[in-house]
């Protein structure tokens, strides 16, 4: 079975010139929670919105579940691989929760009662069906986030890859969200600040510094390394 | 001129009205304001009929009175133009309690004061009953271009944020002693408005970008509910039907 | 204004109606028909923007407040299809939604707050962007003078609505003389706050604004700058000159707008009654001292803003053609 995602040797400039991603060579197989760790400015972000080809790389290669990535296979890549923004502002776009949960999937042409299917099992999934009707800029933080979830497994993707997920989360909130993705039985790739979240969550982690991959491991260890987490301006809060 | 409160103008509720399907309430609405709009402004009975009928709409959607006349002050700068037009206006003079006006500004400030306030009140009701995302979705029923509705769904949904982003920008610079009284004093206000444009357009782009990776190719979904029932476009259809044929008697009575 | 329903008569409504009907849709088919795919959320995104600076009260003088109308300031920035189908969903909504504005007097207002703003400011803008120095302080004048320019655009279309539609006898003269008069100073702030706010946008982000495409990559504006309040006083001070003149023509006793119409041949001498013709509203040429006049102001005013509209939607579908074969 091809590994749910395998990155070769990417690499990204922005147009002003500046490098963003340096040669970044990750695989991830399929089942695993893997935790993108690394300063701001890392190429963390940057990474993530090349995974679903919304940022196309100068050389390298990306392919998930054995589909290489090209002007191609965009939509399906675009199916496969589940993005949650940072701002779950910018996500939530539709006039209410269930057109925002339908999107997705209308656009892969479901329609009528497969479609409502569809939208009621995502929705399900994480815990929102009661805010169907809702308008979402009228939705607290956490059931923003939540929302912004369902809207991405109504696609049923391969991969989930979330950006920063518990940012502005509460505690109760937070808790909320890391026993929600453990119950999720999908390929994850995390990138967060929040350390203890990805010693929660995930097994294994990656370190990025200035647009490269500078360490790879169980996540448990690396974080023990305090010098190699200083290193790269990170450490725990504990 | 302010642009009103959004989410205070819904009322929730489970009356026949609310129930209705957007689009049919939506073009009730448009005709009641049409019959009104074209009534001779002597035809007072006309006037009544119509008043009767928004009355039995508001009792019926449970909508107070009291909701009403706030909402109304919208329009208090009409009410007070027509007010006034009696006194600035040219005609024949008549007497009305020891003050001489003209004639005719009475019949002009009747008329506008009587459709403004019909006409306001039909759209207070129809925002009143139906929640702004299936007043969007009424009008795409009713043949407005979808590009217009999705373009108008995108701009209630980022208002509240954007305006909120505004306001903290307000804050900020009064916080730092900025209480300008002149013109000339307004360009940290103009500078915000600018700043606001290029975050706002930054955060179309991101929004844009998270619409691709959910399938965008340029087209927006069709998300349509089902068709309104037929027993709700009678339902709904009687009171601008009635008015319409109040308005087109009228009208006959005044060639 | 957001008018409300009845304001002016049907026939008005109508007209303007499918003016305004047919204006947008052409406008929204190139908002359609752009390259970029982009459009809708940026559109609704925008539309949001100009809506929430609707809100915004700035300051005019000494505690009064003023708010912006926003249309030429959307086209400079969007380009002017794009403005106008964007302040058109703001009116629409404004009117649907937020029960703000009559819906039967929807053709007017869209009419005079969308499409004569931002396609009358954008035509505007490009002229005095010919007259005025190709740098971004020369930019942002042009932009000032747009906007000040749309909002008397607005004010004279108004006018000339109420000469066909009125329903009040309020004459054409006194409707033009106050409206003109009054936005050629409420207009000053619109141009102020446009011009300032297009002046941050170019300072941080000049490649979202669509008005100032081509410009040669300046520096910031060294050198002498035209205090702004400098500028603002001048500015009333024009504006108040040409309010009086307006107001003269209103005025009961207009003999030196008559002198002047008389000398230069504009008018023929009085005796004929040209507004007799059953297309104008009673009310609003009853009371009229000089028909003649009131029908040249008329005519003249009608022309410059069917002249600027024009321009500006040639310019709208010129940019598209011109788009859609550079990519």
């Amino acid at each position: 079975m091809p590994p749910a995602l395998e990155v070769n040797r990417l690499s990204y400039s922005y147009p002003d010139g500046k490098r963003a991603l340096d040669e970044v060579t990750l695989a991830v197989e399929a089942g695993e929670r893997v935790a993108i760790l690394g300063p701001n400015g890392a190429g963390k972000t940057t990474l993530a919105m090349h995974l679903n080809g919304l940022f196309r790389a100068n050389t390298g290669s990306i392919t998930i579940g054995g589909l290489h990535l090209d002007e191609k296979t965009l939509p399906e890549i675009r199916r496969r691989v589940g993005l949650v923004f940072q701002d779950a502002n910018d996500q939530l776009f539709m006039p209410t929760v269930r057109d925002d949960v339908g999107f997705g999937p209308a656009n892969l042409g479901l329609a009528g009662h497969d479609l409502d299917e569809r939208v009621s099992e995502a929705m399900g999934a994480v815990g929102v069906s009661a805010l169907a009707g809702r308008a979402p800029h009228h939705l607290s933080g956490g059931e923003k986030r939540k929302v912004a979830i369902a809207t991405v497994l109504a696609m049923e993707p391969e991969i989930l890859v979330l950006d920063e997920p518990s940012a502005g989360l509460d505690p109760a909130n937070r808790r909320e969200l890391i026993d929600l993705l453990e119950g999720i039985d999908i390929t994850q790739i995390v990138v967060t600040h929040d350390l203890p979240l990805a010693l929660d969550l995930c097994p294994r982690a990656v370190i990025m510094d200035g647009g490269r991959v500078v360490a790879e491991g169980a996540t448990t260890e690396l974080l023990a390394d305090s010098r190699l987490l200083a290193g790269h301006r990170l450490e725990m809060p504990y | 001129m302010g642009a009103g409160h959004a989410h205070a103008l819904y009322i929730h509720g489970h009356s026949r009205v609310h129930l209705l399907a957007p689009e049919v309430k939506v073009a009730a609405a448009f005709s009641m304001v049409v019959a009104v709009a074209i009534t001779p402004r002597e035809a007072f009975w006309a006037f009544a009929v119509y008043g009767a009928l928004v009355a039995a709409v508001a009792v019926m959607a449970s909508v107070p009175p009291g909701f009403l006349a706030v909402r109304l002050t919208a329009i208090l700068p009409f009410i007070a133009f027509a007010f006034l037009i009696p006194f600035v206006a040219s005609g024949d003079r008549v007497e009305v309690l020891g003050l001489s006006v003209s004639g005719e500004g009475l019949w002009s400030a009747w008329n506008i004061l009587v459709k403004a306030v019909l006409g306001a009140t039909t759209s207070i009701l129809l925002v009143a009953t139906t929640e702004v995302p299936e007043i969007l979705r009424g009008m795409g029923k009713l043949k407005v271009p979808s590009v217009f509705v999705s373009i108008a769904g995108f701009m209630v949904r980022y208002l509240e944020l954007i305006a909120e982003e505004l306001g903290r920008m307000r804050n900020a610079m009064r916080a730092r002693g900025y209480e300008p009284r002149w013109l000339w004093q307004a360009g940290p206000y103009a500078s915000a408005a600018g700043t606001l444009f290029v975050r706002s357009y930054e955060r179309s782009e991101r929004v844009h970008a998270a619409m691709l990776s959910r399938g965008y190719d340029g087209a927006m979904p069709d998300l349509s509910s089902k068709p309104a029932r037929g027993t709700d476009w009678a339902v709904a259809a009687a009171m601008p039907v009635l008015a319409l044929a109040a308005a087109l008697v009228a009208i006959a009575g005044w060639l | 204004m957001h008018a409300p329903d009845g304001f002016l008569n049907a026939g008005t409504a109508v007209a303007t109606g499918a003016i305004s009907l047919g204006t947008v849709g052409m406008a929204l088919r190139q908002v359609k028909q752009t390259v970029k795919e982009n459009q809708v959320p940026l559109a609704g995104i925008a539309a949001a923007f100009i809506f929430a600076a609707q809100m915004l009260n700035f300051p005019v003088a000494a505690g009064t407040t003023g708010h912006l109308l926003g249309g030429a300031l959307a086209a400079i920035l969007l380009g002017p299809s794009m403005g106008a189908v964007v302040v058109t969903v703001v009116v629409v909504i404004q009117s649907l939604v937020f029960a703000d504005g009559g819906m039967t007097a929807l053709g007017y207002n869209v009419l005079n707050m969308a499409i004569i703003p931002a396609f009358g400011g954008y035509a505007l803008f490009l002229a005095s962007k010919k007259l005025l120095p190709a740098t971004s302080g020369g930019v942002v004048a042009a932009a000032g003078l747009a906007a000040w320019g749309s909002v008397l655009l607005s004010a004279m279309a108004f006018s000339i609505e109420w000469l066909f539609g009125a329903t009040a006898p309020v004459s054409f003269a006194e409707v033009f003389g106050a409206m003109v008069g009054t936005h050629l100073l409420i207009g000053m702030g619109e141009g102020v706050i446009s011009a300032l706010a297009l002046g941050t946008v170019l300072a941080s982000r000049p490649d979202l604004v669509v008005g100032v495409k081509g410009l040669p990559r300046t520096e910031p504006s060294v050198g002498r700058r035209i205090p702004v309040r400098t500028f603002i006083i001048g500015g009333a001070l024009t504006a108040l000159l040409l309010a009086g003149v307006v107001s003269q023509f209103a005025a009961d006793d207009p003999d030196g707008l008559e002198a002047v119409a008389n000398e230069t041949g504009i008018i023929e001498s009085a005796g004929d009654h040209p507004l007799d013709s059953g297309v104008f509203a009673d009310y609003a040429t009853a009371g009229i001292r000089n028909e003649s006049l009131s029908l040249a102001i008329a005519g003249v005013a009608g022309t410059l803003i069917v002249l600027a509209v024009g321009t500006g939607v040639f310019a709208a579908v010129r940019q598209r053609r011109d788009s859609t074969t550079t990519v």
